[in-house]
């Protein structure tokens, strides 16, 4: 067990570490969330006064677009990462050590952890610079740091699969666009009983990230939202349980190819 | 002037062959506008409903006009990717070398940014009207309003090109893509510029971008508005552009390609 943990230390370091050596890497997916959240919550504002809409400030509403958007690009980051960690053979060098596959994979996504983390608590600190009030107080606040980083861990984890399986950095990035339309296609903008089209509707409704960002968004604007909460929380551990067997199991496949 | 069309023609040929070959290099530019219109026209319609939202073409219309002009300006863009790639791999300083008109590089360049978006646009628009987008205005109208992305993809790769020849590296990317982005959503995005309010209506308002977008709603929804304004606007910008990529090539070939 202590020899899984200073591997799975050892790995998540050389992953966090190259993640933060990069400012390429990491300021853009940093700043681009901060910069469409100034410009979208102001361009969205007038939506505030629909019928219904659940705040009368569009910031609040809008904050958890952020978290999401930044885990999108932690997926990126990690599975480009590991896809260039196949493309240089670093991995095939690993293979002949006695790290466990497990292990290379909790310890793979570390650096999508570190930036997830980093970025959570920088678009929280601006939003409430900005003038967001989390209505579940201080607790509320550390909770949406919490659900941020593992929605980060989710969707990086989802990013490790992508570069197993496609084993290049370009496939991963082609694979970028699918993952975003999966924020596209939810609650962002407007809450669900809001949203007029029919069908958009619908698949917003089955869609998981609209639960990931309904519940980030009910600790900012309406408080203690049980409901909210388990879904978000539940589907959130779901996602990184089943980007994590698709990921070990596609590792196994990679290691058996090499 | 033959002899820069047979370069210019030259460009275009490989630029394209070169898209066309490789799904990964065209698909995402063609996705992009498409999860765009998908999450503006369908999940925000009920925008329309907000007080004071004269806009009488559809919400579905008015998000085409901007993802129109978004597709426009980012096939431009991607473009100057492809620039940027020319240099890393050594091909551009080939083509400098072999060019009996090197201005005819500039011009291969737009030209198939151009073919890149017509691409687009027919694919975008196909979808639009298959999710039943209305036009209200005639065919003179609909014929300014494709007009108006003609210039602003000619805008998006002239600045793209520009900014690729003086860095000649990918690593440029966002440097092309984030000003243009940036530019885009500084425009009345989501709701008519009368509803905007705070800084962003201040931007908005001189943002050369407005006057496009704005005179492109006003051709879909045959009500034709600012239509001299914007063509101005947009034929400005392109003759800045131009002299903004002109001097890129020169800077290239002083930098040896």
């Amino acid at each position: 067990m202590r020899v899984f943990a200073t591997q799975v230390v050892l790995i998540a370091q050389r992953s966090f570490i190259r993640t933060f050596r990069q400012p390429g890497v990491w300021i853009p997916p940093l700043l681009f969330p901060l910069m469409l959240m100034a410009v979208n919550s102001n361009g969205l504002r007038a939506a505030t006064h629909l019928p219904g809409f659940p705040t009368n400030s569009f910031l609040d509403f809008f904050l958890p677009f952020s978290f999401m958007q930044g885990a999108l690009f932690a997926s990126a980051i990690a599975g480009t990462d590991l896809a260039r960690d196949i493309d240089t053979g670093f991995l095939n060098r690993l293979a002949l050590t006695p790290v466990r596959g497990s292990a290379l994979l909790l310890g793979q996504i570390g650096g999508a952890v570190g930036l997830g983390a980093v970025q959570a608590v920088v678009y929280l600190f601006v939003g409430l610079i900005a003038g967001v009030h989390v209505d579940a107080g201080a607790a509320g606040a550390l909770l949406i740091l919490v659900l941020a980083v593992l929605i980060a861990v989710g969707f990086g984890t989802l990013g490790l699969w992508l570069g197993l399986r496609t084993g290049s950095g370009e496939g991963v990035q082609a694979q970028f666009p699918l993952l975003f339309f999966t924020l596209f296609i939810s609650s962002m903008n407007l809450p669900r009983n809001l949203i007029e089209v029919g069908w958009f509707r619908d698949i917003a409704t089955v869609n998981p990230v609209s639960y990931f960002i309904e519940a980030l968004r009910s600790l900012i604007i309406e408080g203690w939202n049980a409901e909210a909460l388990l879904l978000g929380f539940g589907l959130v551990l779901g996602l990184i349980a089943v980007a994590m067997a698709l990921a070990a199991r596609q590792l196994k496949v990679r290691m058996a190819r090499t | 002037m033959r002899q820069r069309i047979d370069v210019a023609t030259a460009v275009a040929y490989r630029q394209t062959t070169i898209l066309l070959k490789n799904p990964s290099l065209f698909l995402p530019p063609m996705l992009f506008p498409l999860l765009n219109f998908t999450a503006f026209a369908g999940g925000l319609s009920r925008l329309r409903h907000v007080p004071g939202f004269d806009f009488h073409g559809g919400y579905t219309a008015f998000q085409f006009v901007f993802v129109l002009l978004q597709s426009a300006a980012f096939g431009g863009v991607f473009t100057g990717f492809g620039i940027a790639r020319d240099f890393e791999r050594g091909f551009a300083r080939r083509l400098l070398v072999s060019a009996p008109r090197r201005s005819g590089i500039v011009l291969g360049y737009a030209l198939s940014a151009l073919i890149r978006w017509i691409m687009i646009a027919a694919v975008l628009t196909c979808v639009a009207l298959a999710v039943g987008m209305k036009i209200g205005g005639d065919g003179v109208d609909v014929f300014g309003m494709y007009a108006l992305a003609v210039l602003m993809n000619q805008i998006g790769v002239l600045w793209a090109c520009g900014v690729a020849m003086r860095f000649r590296t990918v690593q440029a990317g966002p440097l092309m893509q984030t000003p243009v982005f940036m530019a885009l959503f500084l425009a009345p995005v989501y709701v008519p510029l009368h509803l905007l309010r705070g800084w962003i209506h201040a931007v908005a308002r001189v943002n050369p971008l407005t006057f496009l977008l704005e005179s492109g709603r006003g051709f879909i929804e045959g009500e034709p508005t600012q239509v001299a304004a914007a063509f101005g606007v947009g034929l400005g910008l392109v003759a800045f552009f131009v002299v903004w990529s002109y001097s890129g090539l020169r800077k290239a070939e002083a930098a040896g390609g």
